[in-house]
């Protein structure tokens, strides 16, 4: 495969702190190989910034394997850019052509305040996992795994919403602001497993309850959240949530 | 978790939504089953029958009064839903994601807004004259006798309205609100309330979209009907 490299214009938001308000700033990168991942792209940026006394622009990333979820930047108006079922980092620079402009907004939602420029406190999803997204273990010796028998279909699905890995994609591609998605997710994967069974309806009741307190917006079913999310968790999950929150409404003392 | 939480949460009130919403969509099948009654070319007796029926009778009149608290509940906590998620971003993007989803499906309170309107002038034209009609300035409806008694001749009253072209064109224009509308509220409704066993999923996303085609077009065969004189 030839290799290409590129010369590009970002449009990147700067913001100094969560009280500050931003505004966008423009650079120009020279010279990027399409072979390189968009972080290292922005990797540059900030060499280039450094070199030249500029302030560096703050990114989140870890793992940079696409499954830590640290990756965010809302890219040309889609959560992890152009491409489908993707993370940030994992997003390569043969997305773009040369001389492209591209617009790098941080995740935009009042329960996602900017931290600083593209970075975002997504600290609302731990304390709406610590609400009630687990699962209470007394001790004592372990459990043989065979002993609970699971359908293999259940089973595969309970993990396809378990890849969830709490990017707050979902979040930020919602015209509503709306966690629904993931809080979906986490209440899905407990759901149709028997070990979830026990704290089903205190689970969803509480893990509702914290949602709207972080401030989050109600879902209107757009799909949306489905098409930018990196794992593809299904929005069929949402409506599981809600069958699950019906039932601990009619059903909790 | 009490049943005014159950019904004031983020997913409570749309379940207000979703429930109301599959009320309303009850009630179309019956309106435009009603209506349809005037393409017997009777010259409208099957149609004033119809009418007399759901005027005197006390079961359907006691449903309009669920009816009206429907409709009340399902704008009132559409518009609450609307600007409660819209406060939700205080800082906008530069560029939308609007690839993710369809237009209608982001624009329900605008085409609802667009229904609203329209129901105003519809409950103008045929609601008040029937039921108020009469009383201080509302004009009466004219009267047909049939076999001993007297009917309201609400079909004469759809023969006149629609002569005038403008309310033609809403009438059609707010059939195509209500398509769009129905087109994603009928399989959202179902969602919100809980189904999301994928046999009945594609299901009744199919039968939303023919709802959502098949009702809207009846009911705007109505007024075009009337106004090219196709019916007697």
């Amino acid at each position: 495969m030839s290799h290409t490299t590129m010369n590009l214009n970002l449009k990147v938001w700067r913001q100094k702190n969560t009280k500050t308000a931003g505004a966008f700033q423009m650079y120009r990168v020279e010279n990027i190989s399409d072979e390189m991942s968009f972080l290292e792209m922005m990797d540059i940026l900030n060499e280039q910034l450094i070199t030249t006394g500029g302030e560096p622009v703050a990114f989140d990333h870890d793992c940079r394997e696409g499954i830590c979820g640290m990756c965010s930047m809302y890219i040309n108006g889609k959560p992890h850019g152009p491409w489908q079922a993707n993370t940030t980092c994992q997003l390569h620079m043969r997305a773009f052509k040369d001389n492209d402009t591209i617009v790098i907004e941080p995740w935009r939602a009042n329960a996602f305040p900017v931290i600083k420029d593209l970075t975002v406190d997504r600290s609302a999803f731990d304390r709406i996992i610590q609400a009630g997204g687990y699962i209470s273990v007394n001790t004592g010796n372990a459990v043989d795994g065979n002993s609970l028998p699971i359908e293999k279909s259940k089973a595969d699905e309970s993990f396809a919403a378990a890849m969830c890995i709490g990017c707050g994609a979902c979040v930020a591609a919602c015209k509503n602001s709306s966690a629904m998605l993931f809080l979906s997710a986490k209440v899905s994967h407990l759901a149709l497993l028997p070990q979830g069974g026990p704290e089903r309806k205190t689970r969803v009741t509480n893990m509702v309850a914290q949602l709207d307190k972080e401030g989050f917006g109600a879902c209107t079913n757009t799909g949306a959240c489905e098409a930018a999310c990196p794992k593809e968790i299904s929005i069929a999950n949402i409506a599981r949530l809600n069958k699950e929150y019906i039932v601990a409404g009619l059903t909790a003392e | 978790m009490t049943f005014k939480q159950m019904f004031t949460s983020s997913v409570g009130k749309k379940l207000v939504m979703g429930f109301t919403g599959i009320f309303l969509i009850l009630f179309l099948i019956v309106h435009a089953g009603l209506n349809a009654t005037i393409f017997a070319n009777d010259g409208g007796l099957m149609f004033n029958k119809a009418g007399h029926f759901m005027g005197s009778n006390a079961v359907p009149r006691i449903l309009e009064i669920g009816l009206f608290l429907g409709i009340f509940l399902h704008i009132y906590q559409g518009y609450l839903l609307t600007l409660e998620n819209k406060s939700k971003r205080a800082v906008g993007y530069a560029v939308n994601y609007d690839k993710g989803s369809k237009w209608y499906s982001r624009s329900m309170a605008i085409l609802g807004t667009l229904i609203l309107l329209f129901l105003i002038a519809h409950i103008y034209h045929f609601w008040t004259p029937s039921r108020l009609g009469g009383m201080g300035g509302i004009k009466a409806l004219g009267e047909v006798e049939h076999n001993g008694v007297i009917l309201h001749n609400l079909y004469a009253e759809m023969d006149l309205v629609f002569t005038n072209p403008y309310i033609v064109v809403l009438y059609v224009l707010a059939c195509g609100s209500l398509g769009y509308h129905l087109a994603h509220g009928f399989q959202s409704a179902f969602k919100t309330i809980g189904v999301h066993n994928k046999k009945y999923h594609a299901m009744l996303t199919s039968l939303g979209y023919g709802f959502a085609i098949f009702i809207p077009l009846l009911f705007a065969s109505m007024p075009i009907s009337f106004y090219f004189d196709w019916i007697k």
